[in-house]
């Protein structure tokens, strides 16, 4: 593309071709039939699709500090890639949500423009990692969970849900089994990274509990929702092995308590996650009109 | 129909598609969209030409500059209205690649991947060591080479080594 000038080249708002500035393209599900199934409440389906899609977003940010912080090269681009699978399904969810609540919003109104309170995921997901331990903790831990909820969901009623989660699946296979194959390697290790393995779980764990709680919306939402009960002995399965090749045993420790009864779920959030949305959403809201 | 088409050749399904196919994937030039069996459905309607693509990963950013390069490629040769939707169902599997595309995959020094896991009802089992996979060396040709990591320069590609030729290479890994 040829201009006279660099000005006139950043100010052309109708060239899409140069995509470093952004190509201004914001529904990742155009043309995909979005009608919500009968019998299926579409503000119901919407928070849903928040829960799941913040989930995706708000680890993907903390994996993103990890940028320039890993411990090696490889591991750097593992967890960027991680992250930015996530995003990715982040994107597919919440463009969903603005379908399923017939808001007709876009992805970066939820990504940028909600509140603390509006957020959705669950607090593990907020986590800040001290270290590299926490942050295996946490992914083995998510995607685990994740990975067990996008089997059920490839069988969903609402067909969208279906398809973000099939193709989810196979992403997700890679992560858990980059964060397990850490876990292992540490837990089995030195003496000292099977402590700080140790420290990271015990760390971890009283934010476990929550992941499983099931929440009105997914209640209201049979055949849709994924079933936690279900989920939770595959979880269990999965982490029984895992612990158990990397020599460590299943915390004991107490659930974290909500604040009033309410959790992530519930927009009830721990302080770690008014600084992670400053720092996502200060661009975004410094420059309401920009394309991305 | 061809009202839609400004430009001087004669606009036909198969040419609207044959334009469609021309356009390369950003991250692996040598690859056709067609070739990485992405490119879904190009029909040519009276209003313009609509095309269908599938994501590969779900956060690859190359999808957006492929929707770009389409809606560019058939603008230049006349295609005024040009449409390109997601197709999510079924998800795109690197079983989809072409065996020109694998070809010129290996030509370029990337190994092409090998059969895609199948994946029942059941739980999906977690591996506690790297998997092990018959990557041949695109340099060498060497069977036996050794894993760096699962994740590569982009999402869709793994790095691997050959202790054969020492030289490290990447891999499209199976999805």
């Amino acid at each position: 593309m040829a201009f006279d000038n660099a000005y006139e080249a950043l100010a052309d708002a109708h060239d899409d071709a140069r995509w470093a500035f952004g190509t201004g393209f914001e529904d990742p599900l155009s043309g995909v039939d979005t009608t919500v199934p009968s019998g299926v409440d579409g503000d119901d389906l919407a928070q849903y699709c928040l829960m799941l899609g913040d989930d995706a977003l708000v680890l993907s940010h903390r994996l993103q500090e990890w940028c320039t912080r890993a411990p090696e090269l490889e591991d750097e681009v593992a967890i960027a890639n991680i992250g930015l699978d996530l995003l990715g399904q982040a994107r597919l969810l919440l463009a969903r949500a603005g379908k399923a609540d017939g808001s007709g919003r876009g992805e970066d109104h939820y990504a940028y423009f909600r509140g603390e309170h509006e957020f959705r995921n669950v607090r593990l997901a907020e986590r800040e990692h001290a270290d590299f331990a926490q942050l295996v903790a946490v992914v083995l831990v998510l995607t685990t969970w994740r990975l067990a909820v996008f089997q059920r969901l490839r069988t969903s009623a609402d067909p969208v849900l279906a398809a973000i989660a099939q193709k989810g699946v196979n992403e997700l296979t890679y992560h858990r089994d980059y964060a397990a194959q850490w876990v292992v390697r540490l837990g089995d290790g030195t003496e000292t990274s099977h402590a700080t393995m140790v420290a990271a779980f015990d760390d971890v764990w009283p934010l476990v509990a929550e992941l499983f709680e099931t929440h009105d919306v997914e209640r209201r939402l049979p055949g849709v929702a994924a079933d936690l009960a279900e989920v939770r002995g595959e979880f269990d399965d999965v982490l029984a092995q895992v612990l158990s090749a990397a020599t460590l045993d299943t915390p004991q420790v107490r659930a974290k308590a909500g604040v009033a009864g309410g959790k992530g779920r519930d927009g009830r959030h721990t302080e770690a996650m008014g600084y992670l949305l400053a720092e996502l959403q200060s661009v975004a809201r410094a420059h309401p009109e920009a394309t991305w | 129909m061809v009202t839609a088409r400004t430009g001087e050749s004669t606009g036909t399904i198969a040419s609207a598609r044959e334009v469609a196919e021309t356009v390369t994937d950003p991250e692996l030039p040598m690859l056709t969209l067609a070739d990485l069996g992405v490119l879904r459905e190009v029909t040519e309607t009276a209003d313009g030409v609509t095309v269908s693509i599938t994501p590969t990963y779900t956060g690859c950013p190359a999808m957006d500059t492929m929707r770009d390069d389409l809606v560019h490629a058939l603008q230049r040769a006349g295609f005024e209205d040009v449409e390109v939707r997601t197709v999510l169902h079924p998800p795109w599997s690197t079983d989809w690649i072409t065996e020109r595309g694998r070809r010129r995959l290996a030509e370029a020094g990337i190994a092409p991947p090998g059969l895609a896991p199948q994946r029942g009802a059941g739980p999906v089992p977690v591996q506690l060591l790297p998997p092990r996979r018959q990557v041949s060396c695109p340099h060498c040709g060497a069977v036996d080479t050794e894993a760096v990591s699962e994740f590569g320069p982009t999402a869709c590609k793994a790095l691997r080594r050959c202790p054969a030729c020492a030289e490290p290479f990447e891999h499209v890994k199976e999805i």
